[in-house]
């Protein structure tokens, strides 16, 4: 057992941290949530030059063949960085599936192309009744000749204002397929929701959408086993980029409280204040820790069904904990709209909610206990 | 990274879980909380040391094993998992090894340490006294030098495992006129000297464990002097690390999460088991979660040792962290029970061999002992946040 990193895992993150602090100024990351977009799409480019889409695909994909783990360490970096736009829709959710059930022609045809940023993938799974179980899905395709018909409103889909191609979990006679889906295809139509984490979840619309029985991804009526594992790689990567967001929600605060000084000392010499900080500290290693577990997990190829809740469920509730110290630390500097803290606070409450929250991994827990 | 255990580790692990069901089985002793430091039985510890247990990551030039302390994590993890009498031994193992290996004379190691690889130490901690309590460097027992002896005077309290003791590890002044902390010594020596008097204090759970005792004119040879004179001080703040940094700061109380378990699945509630309510599958799911995240915290500090560094605002964060941990658990053993918890374990009727009962009020004294939870944050804050002192 260790916990050091790779000595190419450093550079990676040295990397990351590097690029991300040069490029992505605040201000930056400001008009890339306000535009219609969401994302830039010179940055884009940029970061699929650097490898970073395909950094966990083969390479005869166009990838660096390196694992979950690696780019678990790049996503802690996008959310200590508040990176947006739809790289988490196309390599997380989208790339690995893909990756992990597609036929070898899907793999050689879509791989690359997310892999050089040519094509932006995401997923459309989750509907009005905003869980993350079977039950949940009423969106239907039913098979018409050499097609499906997708019928059905999807709601929460990340990204697909700028989605190429969406995997679609739809209902199908004896089960649940995932589909890939020209994210123009006749009958598709979206409105981006307004959100916390000014992210662009959509509503999406699918209004008799034909897709050609080819488009399946894995086998037909089996999808869901493969639907859990969407979730799964999710929540881990969630968790991974919570770690990043609320490092940098505790390096702020610690700093905050060594240079702002009330009644003649720095805050921080407050022994409160010092209390506070250390139990910021203890929940971002905790989730540190079990977000790396995770990854590994993940990596490794192990079964991790607990693991990953353990992690997912423990991140969402240390990262509300981290949050709220932090603002109460900062003072009233903290909860205006012009200072940093609040793309922090912003996204740690979407990603809490995000691919399962604590009360949902809690009950996956109590079965993996047997109760 | 890699969170895996090798082969050998896994299998060391099962070899003591072999070893501490078999004992169980054959009626030798019931787990229990809390027996890590309140479960006094010699001849456990003589069999502990005749596996060879005792002194796992001590070098083995002094009769140690030289394996890292991930292997010994594992070895206490599984006693406390089983709620093994290992108290005679578990202070003596976890820390005066250690130290007498790192500040011990040769003549030292050569006398103490086999004594100590035998399971014969029953050692108590002499550290905090009446007025020295987290300032620890304010203590005031004396020892003075008169020939080739020191003079012991003073008083120590809360003393664990006192009454079985038959050597301390005992802090004291030796040079009254030096500013508090420059002025402290170390010494180990054995307790059936004239002089010393032991009393029992009952704690909170109506159980003895912790002990005042009373040095008068205390006479100690010189060579129980351990490590430097007036340095005590610098070298006890170094055996805490070790001794924070410790299972038994998570799982103390290991056995009645087990027992609450089996409790939730065989107790009916409104003709359904309490394992099936959803409340107290999520507050279970909830304790599994913060004891895995725990755990993270405990190998990690173990690999911080096995690098070679004493664990410093690890051992501080992990102990808080893990001490918080037990007492939640005694909390929702609570919720848990409800109405029974009232039942002392002695009652009739008592559900879970009291062992909600009985946590919920040891569990007070987890985030004292080793360091106060406040004390453990003012070193995280201060040593690893570097957040200014004034
Ligand atoms: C079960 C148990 C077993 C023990 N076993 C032993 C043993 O074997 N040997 C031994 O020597 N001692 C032992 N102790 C004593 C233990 O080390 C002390 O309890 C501990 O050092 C705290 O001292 P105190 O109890 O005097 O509390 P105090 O130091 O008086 O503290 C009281 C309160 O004030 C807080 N406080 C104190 N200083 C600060 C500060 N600077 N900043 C913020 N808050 C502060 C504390 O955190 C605590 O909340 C044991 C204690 C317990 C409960």
């Amino acid at each position: 057992m260790q916990l050091a990193l790779s000595e190419e895992q450093e550079m990676l993150r040295t990397m990351a941290r590097d690029f991300l602090s040069d490029k992505l100024p605040k201000a930056t990351v400001k008009e890339m949530e306000e535009s219609e977009a969401g994302y830039s799409p010179e940055l884009w480019k940029e970061m699929a030059g650097l490898g970073w889409m395909g950094l966990a695909f083969p390479e005869k994909y166009g990838g660096s063949g390196m694992s979950f783990l690696d780019l678990a360490i790049l996503i802690e970096e996008m959310g200590g960085a508040c990176l947006p736009g739809p790289y988490f829709s196309s390599v997380v959710l989208s790339g690995f599936t893909i990756l992990d059930i597609g036929s070898e022609e899907q793999k050689a045809a879509y791989l690359p192309k997310i892999a050089s940023g040519e094509k932006i993938f995401t997923l459309a799974l989750t509907e009005a009744g905003a869980s993350y179980d079977a039950s949940g899905i009423e969106t239907k395709a039913s098979a018409e000749g050499d097609n499906y018909v997708i019928s059905g409103t999807k709601l929460f889909v990340p990204d697909a204002n700028v989605a190429d191609y969406m995997l679609v979990v739809a209902k199908t006679d004896k089960g649940f397929t995932i589909f890939i889906v020209d994210a123009r295809s006749a009958g598709i139509s979206y409105t981006v929701l307004k959100t916390i984490a000014e992210d662009k979840l959509c509503e999406v619309v699918f209004d008799k959408v034909k897709v050609p029985k080819t488009n399946i991804l894995g086998e037909p009526d089996k999808g869901w086993p493969e639907v859990e594992k969407i979730i799964q790689r999710g929540a881990a990567a969630k968790c991974s980029e919570m770690v990043g967001c609320i490092q940098k929600a505790l390096d702020m605060t610690v700093e905050y409280a060594k240079d702002r000084k009330q009644y003649g000392r720095p805050i921080g010499s407050f022994q409160v204040i010092q209390h506070y900080c250390a139990d910021m500290a203890t929940d971002v290693d905790g989730t540190r820790l079990s977000a790396y577990k995770a990854a590994w997990m993940l990596s490794e190829g192990l079964p991790c069904t607990q693991e990953v809740a353990i992690a997912k469920a423990w991140a969402g509730e240390a990262c509300q904990r981290v949050m709220a110290l932090a603002h109460q630390i900062h003072g009233a500097i903290g909860v205006t709209i012009d200072h940093d803290l609040q793309y922090y606070t912003r996204r740690a409450k979407a990603a809490e909610v995000s691919f399962g929250d604590a009360t949902f991994y809690r009950e996956v827990v109590a079965r993996e206990m047997g109760l | 990274m890699d969170f895996r255990l090798s082969e050998e580790q896994e299998k060391f692990r099962q070899e003591i879980r072999d070893f501490l069901k078999g004992e169980i089985k054959q009626g030798l002793w019931e787990p229990s909380c809390d027996a890590w430091i309140m479960g006094h039985d010699p001849e456990f510890t003589k069999r502990v040391s005749k596996k060879g247990w005792i002194g796992l990551t001590w070098p083995k030039e002094h009769g140690g094993q030289g394996r890292p302390y991930i292997d010994r994590l594992i070895l206490t993890e599984e006693m406390l998992r089983y709620g093994a009498p290992a108290a005679c031994h578990w202070f003596a193992d976890r820390q005066i090894g250690g130290a007498i290996v790192h500040y011990g004379t040769d003549e030292q190691k050569k006398e103490l340490l086999p004594m100590i690889l035998r399971g014969e130490a029953y050692v108590g901690l002499g550290m905090s006294e009446p007025d020295a309590g987290s300032d620890l460097a304010s203590l005031k027992t004396k020892a003075t030098e008169d020939g080739d002896s020191y003079i012991i005077d003073g008083q120590k309290t809360w003393t664990s495992g006192g009454s079985h003791m038959n050597w301390i590890y005992l802090v004291a002044r030796t040079d009254p006129d030096a500013p508090k902390h420059r002025g402290i010594s170390e010494f180990f020596f054995r307790t059936d000297l004239a002089g010393i008097n032991v009393v029992p204090i009952v704690d909170i759970t109506g159980g003895v464990h912790f002990n005042e005792v009373f040095f008068e004119n205390v006479r100690i040879p010189k060579t129980s002097l351990i490590g430097e004179k007036n340095k005590g001080f610098y070298q006890i703040l170094n055996q805490l690390d070790y001794e924070r940094s410790g299972m038994e700061r998570l799982m103390a109380n290991y056995p009645l999460f087990e027992a609450l378990i089996k409790y939730t699945k065989e107790t009916k509630r409104k003709g359904k088991p309490l394992s099936q309510d959803p409340l107290v599958r999520s507050k279970l799911a909830q304790l599994k979660i913060e004891l895995e995240i725990g755990r993270l915290h405990m190998y990690r500090v173990a690999m911080v040792m096995d690098e070679g560094r004493a664990p410093n605002w690890e051992s501080s964060m992990s102990k808080v962290y893990g001490t918080a941990f037990e007492q939640r658990l005694a909390g929702a053993a609570i919720e848990i029970t409800g109405l029974y918890v009232q039942l002392s374990p002695q009652s009739k009727r008592v559900p879970i061999k009291g062992m909600a009962y009985h946590s919920y009020l040891s569990s007070k004294g987890y985030s004292l002992q080793a360091g106060s939870s406040e004390v453990l944050k003012n070193i995280l804050a201060l040593r690893k946040l570097e957040l200014p002192s004034e």
